[in-house]
């Protein structure tokens, strides 16, 4: 694993990225609708002057020359729907918010999704297997916006025990990270079992258990790393998923985080805040899979990276 | 040299060499997993549910007993009655009918869609894991710009320009998800290459194409057959998103997803709206997960099952 | 394992029911939490247009003339009298010398005439500058043939008294003034500061609040404005304004005692709070109408018979009973009743009791049973729960009373709009709410040219009897007019009534002073708590 390697990949990123900002850009343009577009139909000579403002006069090659100009410096534009506000602002203050939701959804997926991989891979097509599995299924078909109001329905109403929206105090946070984290714990569970199913066949777990160890400490010593190995793969987009996905969460349980902006901005045409959301979404994917990668070299020492 | 000539024997490759008979000559692969499959009582259930299930969406329009669309407004979100089965939805609708016809809706849209992921994600991942070296480079890069262009951008464009054609939107959809299918491919493609079977298939002059696609492809075909058992909800699940945004089906068509998403809103009022369509899907679920799990029990070369 | 699991959620349970005893609706202080619905996109008068925007900005300024927030009568505000020209043409408002800026400054004349300037001018690019054009110069300075500011019929006449001069006698200026369009701004901060002039930091507001506190997407505070004229009136001493979107949120907001108000109600829930006794669930006529336009310039929609029939053929009725459940009225008009003391006779059925004269309306423009078979026609929404249902019960309607086929079209919103400004829709839904309490701003936007005639529709003879009416001073006589236009529009079909809008929404017991009215304005100088 060496510095070289991780240089290389540095580097390659930086064409891509260019790529990605040029693709972006010029999609979102093609969508029908514009920022400016209203109910109440907007005169002529008052679009003009809207677009004008904004530089959406401009052939669209001077505009991306003009976006590129200020990219270089971190300066990612105003938003076109805010009217006061910059892209930066937005990020600034919503993207914490998202990271902390998204990293208490993941502990939680993390937990209870490889608590219950482990337990069903224990003991395979029994019922040790069968319950965890049955639950996990639950939590892949019922989405999002099922499990969050069902929840806030029985613990923040009729129970009324925990807060019903809101992001202050920390009460406010177990529900919308449970809600979220519910349905990666689904998967992350299947995708333990499945990788501790593959690994409990192997030569190296054969000769263990024939030399007469227990299928727990056959799990915990030896098949740990090879079993994890398809949960560590999928922590990558599972991760920038998360972050990104936690639309519905926000909306839900009211909570200013950067997911809700993901899709608004292209429902409201906000092409700067759909550029910042998109280089921000890239750059967490490329740092999550680096990781990944990284993490699945340490697992599995037979991996090499030329 | 007793396990090598079985693998070969397995994987359908022909040689001079003598082949002992541990083994039947000239079993493929496949047959050998079906015997296998058999022998699974959960995964033969389940496929069968899912056979049966198939067929009456099949011939919904010709047993349903209601149309559609058909609107009772007198009679809304009634409870399960004889008339009814299920009950009405919000409009009178015979709630029965519209699940199984969101059944068609649904079961299409994760066959179609993940087939597109399989196919595409799977050959791009082996290829891309197979060559290695720079390549693998350039192909997973590739995949991690895609990553980054935001999913619903895409779609919102594709059926912008080519109109509400709900099997585009199938197409698109699976798009969407073969990014993860060739990672995990890879990954294992990574794994597999370096054991001995490979190495013996290319010290015999096997072509690269012949081993991607019949030493690796099949030998990576478990994690990818528990994947595909998780890209399928996953497809039926952002249909239903994409709904909820106005990009899915159109109405009064409903799919499972737009019905559990209709449920939620009058969970307090009326619960079967929400019941009957989540038992539906969670049945097919189920019933996916264990035939997958049956067949990738099956086709485990080393599978000998506790 | 399971025992193990069961013992765990219930004690995490218990540590959870001593913890959720936490903040909910603070004690006894005159705080109010108010459910607004989305995220203001600003709070510069000027450049919003969105309701929850003019929510929170009605508070924060004060124009020349407010409302009284029982009747909506005008009531004095910065301006403590006026006279009017027997013309109608020619306005005097004597300013206030006590009226202060929340900085300490005095509002004057100037103030006036700076923030109405600057509404047309072009540069600001002001979406509701059209609201400006009623003043003489207004139209032709918006669209830059007029450069010279001074020529706009408003002018400081001194330090405390405006003279107002407008194109034609419009009775409804009074209510206009309301309009945050028309709000002053103050000249020093916004050339200070620019677009951030709307931070809390930076804001300066005439009116009985200012901004406190500004967090995207969570709250927005206001507190009294300490140097507010009428400072002893406010007995409120902060207002939370909160940006759900979520109607089910939001409706589980109250119920948990986070909200005292909220926006809305989800549609599904209406039948259960009309059922609720204690006074909770607000529900009354609004100053809007919800209706589908016809595109006159794409077939069959540009035959006058094929509107009217699809017009005559859907049951207002049950739509309004058994899909919206807001009690909303039926469509049997188009200008909402009561609408400035407006009137206006029911000129369709709100059944079915006309059918038979659809079916021979299809007859005569050539379609229906042995003629030629109406192709098949596009309904465009937008994306929205309560749109859809309706969508889907009027394709029913027209297909089980009529034979005719219907293609549902959703579009999500931008892609919508664009649909519909550029005439790429057939039938397309349009929901329009009154600038002002004035028949005129439900009537005026079927003109020959105007913006919002999204029918593309032209009658001449309409045109004249509009502008008759912009020029008519006497009441009676306007309506005699509007109604006249109605009976046109009506009968033509450039659009098709389906209802008239109401509000409906949660309001706790313990707020006071929030009255209900048509135009659905509840300003908070008025509103305390009792406990």
């Amino acid at each position: 694993m060496g510095f070289h390697y991780i240089l290389r990949r540095l580097a390659v990123m930086v064409p891509v990225f260019f790529l990605v900002v040029a693709m972006v850009f010029f999609m979102i343009r093609f969508a029908p609708g514009g920022p400016f577009d209203s109910e109440r139909q907007v005169p002529p000579e008052i679009m003009k002057n809207l677009e004008a403002k904004y530089n959406l006069d401009q052939p669209l090659i001077v505009q991306f020359g003009m976006y590129l100009r200020d990219l270089a410096h971190f300066d990612l534009g105003p938003s076109f729907k805010y009217a006061n506000r910059t892209v930066n602002e937005i990020i600034a203050e919503s993207f914490p918010v998202s990271v902390e939701l998204g990293l208490l959804a993941l502990v939680w997926a993390l937990i209870i999704g490889i608590g219950a991989g482990m337990l069903a891979a224990l003991k395979p097509n029994s019922a040790l297997d069968y319950f965890p599995m049955s639950f996990s299924i639950l939590g892949i078909c019922l989405p999002t916006f099922v499990v969050g109001p069902l929840l806030v329905l029985c613990f923040g109403v009729w129970l009324d025990w925990l807060p019903v929206a809101g992001w202050n105090t920390w009460e406010d946070r177990i529900l919308p990270s449970l809600t979220l984290g519910f349905a990666y714990a689904a998967y992350i569970s299947r995708l333990t079992r499945g990788g501790f199913m593959e690994v409990r066949n192997q030569d190296f777990v054969r000769t263990a258990r024939a030399k007469g160890l227990t299928e727990g400490q056959i799990l915990l010593k030896h098949s740990l790393k090879g079993g994890l190995l398809p949960v560590v793969s999928y922590m990558g987009p599972a991760l920038a998923g998360i972050i990104s996905g936690a639309l519905v969460t926000e909306t839900i349980f009211n909570i200013p985080g950067l997911g809700k902006y993901f899709i608004q901005s292209a429902v409201n045409r906000d092409y700067t805040m759909v550029m910042g959301t998109a280089l921000l979404y890239f750059a967490l994917i490329f740092v999550a899979n680096f990781l990944v990668d990284i993490a699945y070299a340490l697992l599995d020492p037979r991996v090499k990276y030329e | 040299m007793s396990s090598l000539s079985l693998t070969m024997g397995q994987t359908g490759v022909t040689s001079e060499v003598d082949i002992p008979a541990t083994h039947e000559a000239g079993q493929s692969l496949w047959k050998d997993a079906w015997l296998r499959l058999r022998k699974n009582r959960m995964a033969v259930i389940s496929l069968a549910v899912l056979a049966a299930e198939a067929l009456i969406c099949a011939l919904t329009p010709l047993i349903a007993p209601y149309g559609f669309e058909t609107q009772t407004l007198e009679n809304t979100l009634a409870a399960p009655s004889f008339a009814h089965w299920f009950g009405t939805d919000a409009l009178g609708r015979d709630l029965f009918t519209r699940v199984l016809y969101g059944g068609r809706i649904s079961l299409a849209v994760g066959i179609l869609a993940s087939l597109v992921s399989v196919v595409v994600g799977v050959v791009y991942g082996a290829t891309a894991g197979f060559m290695g070296r720079r390549m693998d480079s350039i192909m997973m890069r590739v995949v991690d710009v895609l990553y980054a262009v935001p999913f619903i951008f895409l779609v919102i464009i594709l059926m912008v320009f080519f109109g509400r054609n709900i099997f585009l939107l199938f197409v698109a959809l699976g798009f969407t998800q073969w990014l993860t299918m060739a990672r995990i491919v890879r990954g294992q493609v990574i794994t597999l290459k370096q054991k001995e079977f490979v190495e013996a298939a290319r010290s015999m002059g096997v072509r690269t194409s012949t081993i991607i696609m019949r030493h690796l492809v099949p030998n990576s075909l478990g994690p990818v057959i528990v994947y595909l058992t998780l890209t399928i909800p996953t497809v039926i699940l952002e249909e239903a998103f994409l709904s909820f945004l106005g990009l899915g089906v159109q109405a009064p068509m409903a799919s499972w997803g737009t019905l559990i998403k209709d449920g939620v809103d009058v969970m307090e009022i009326s619960p079967y709206q929400l019941v009957f369509p989540a038992i539906m899907l969670a049945t097919t679920l189920f019933c996916l997960n264990f035939l997958g799990d049956g067949l990738r029990d099956a086709l485990d070369p080393k599978g000998a099952k506790d | 394992m399971l025992k193990r699991l069961i013992l765990c959620s219930l004690s995490l349970g218990l540590i959870f029911s001593f913890a959720g005893c936490t903040q909910k609706s603070n004690s006894n202080r005159q705080a109010i939490h108010i459910g607004n619905g989305g995220e203001p996109k600003d709070l510069d008068p000027h450049i919003t247009t969105g309701v929850p925007e003019h929510h929170i900005i009605q508070n924060l300024f004060e124009p020349l003339v407010s409302k009284d927030p029982r009747t909506l009568e005008p009531v004095p505000a910065v301006a403590t009298k006026w006279e009017v020209s027997k013309d109608g043409k020619k306005y005097v408002f004597h300013l206030r010398k006590e009226a202060r800026w929340s900085n300490g400054d005095p509002v004057t004349a100037q103030d006036f005439v700076y923030s109405w300037t600057r509404l047309l001018k072009p540069e600001t690019a002001a979406e509701y500058a059209y609201q400006g054009h009623y003043i003489i110069g207004g139209k032709e300075f918006n669209s830059g043939k007029l450069k010279d500011a001074s020529k706009l019929g408003i002018k400081a006449i001194d330090e405390h008294t405006i003279e107002v001069n407008l194109v034609n006698p419009t009775p409804f200026f009074l209510s206009l003034l309301y309009h945050h369009s028309l709000y002053p701004v103050h000249k020093a901060t916004v050339e200070k500061y620019g677009a951030k002039w709307t931070r809390p930091e930076n804001m300066v507001s005439n009116g009985a609040f200012k901004l406190a506190k500004w967090e995207m997407n969570k709250v927005i505070t206001l507190v009294p404005n300490p140097h507010y004229w009428d400072r002893q009136s406010v007995k409120l001493e902060e207002a939370n304004f909160y940006p759900v979107d979520n109607l089910d949120t939001e409706e589980k907001m109250f119920r948990s005692n986070t909200l005292q108000v909220t926006n809305e109600v989800p549609l599904e829930k209406l039948p259960h709070w009309r059922g609720d006794k204690t006074g909770v669930f607000q529900n009354y006529a609004y100053l809007g109408s919800y209706f589908y336009w016809f595109n006159v310039k794409k077939a069959p929609m540009d035959n006058k018979n094929v509107r009217k029939a699809l017009s005559l053929a859907i049951d207002r009725e049950r739509l309004v009973t058994f899909v919206t459940k807001g009690n909303q009225m039926p469509g049997t008009m188009y200008v909402p009743p009561g609408t400035a003391g407006y009137n206006p006779i029911p000129r369709l059925p709100k059944d079915l009791s006309r059918l038979a004269e659809a079916k021979q309306l299809l007859k005569q423009a050539g379609y229906g049973e042995g003629l030629k078979k109406l192709p098949k026609i596009e309904l465009l929404y937008n994306t929205h729960e309560g749109h859809k249902k309706i969508a889907q019960a009027i394709q029913e309607m027209w297909k089980n009373n009529l034979g005719i086929e219907v293609e549902l079209v959703n579009q999500e919103w931008k892609v919508y709009l664009d649909s519909m400004h550029t005439g790429n829709f057939q039938v397309g839904r349009m929901g329009w709410i009154g600038d002002y309490n004035d028949p005129n701003t439900f009537l005026d936007m079927v003109m020959t040219g105007n913006g919002n005639n999204l029918a593309n529709y032209s009658n001449p003879k309409y045109d004249a009897i509009m502008e008759q009416a912009a020029k008519e001073r006497d009441a009676s006589k306007r309506f005699k007019y509007f109604s006249q236009a109605e009976d046109i529009i009506l009968d033509d079909t450039p659009l098709m009534p389906i209802y008239i809008y109401t509000r409906n929404y949660l309001k706790n017991s313990s707020v006071q002073g929030w009255f209900n009215n048509i135009e659905d304005i509840h300003p908070l100088k008025y509103v305390s708590l009792t406990f």
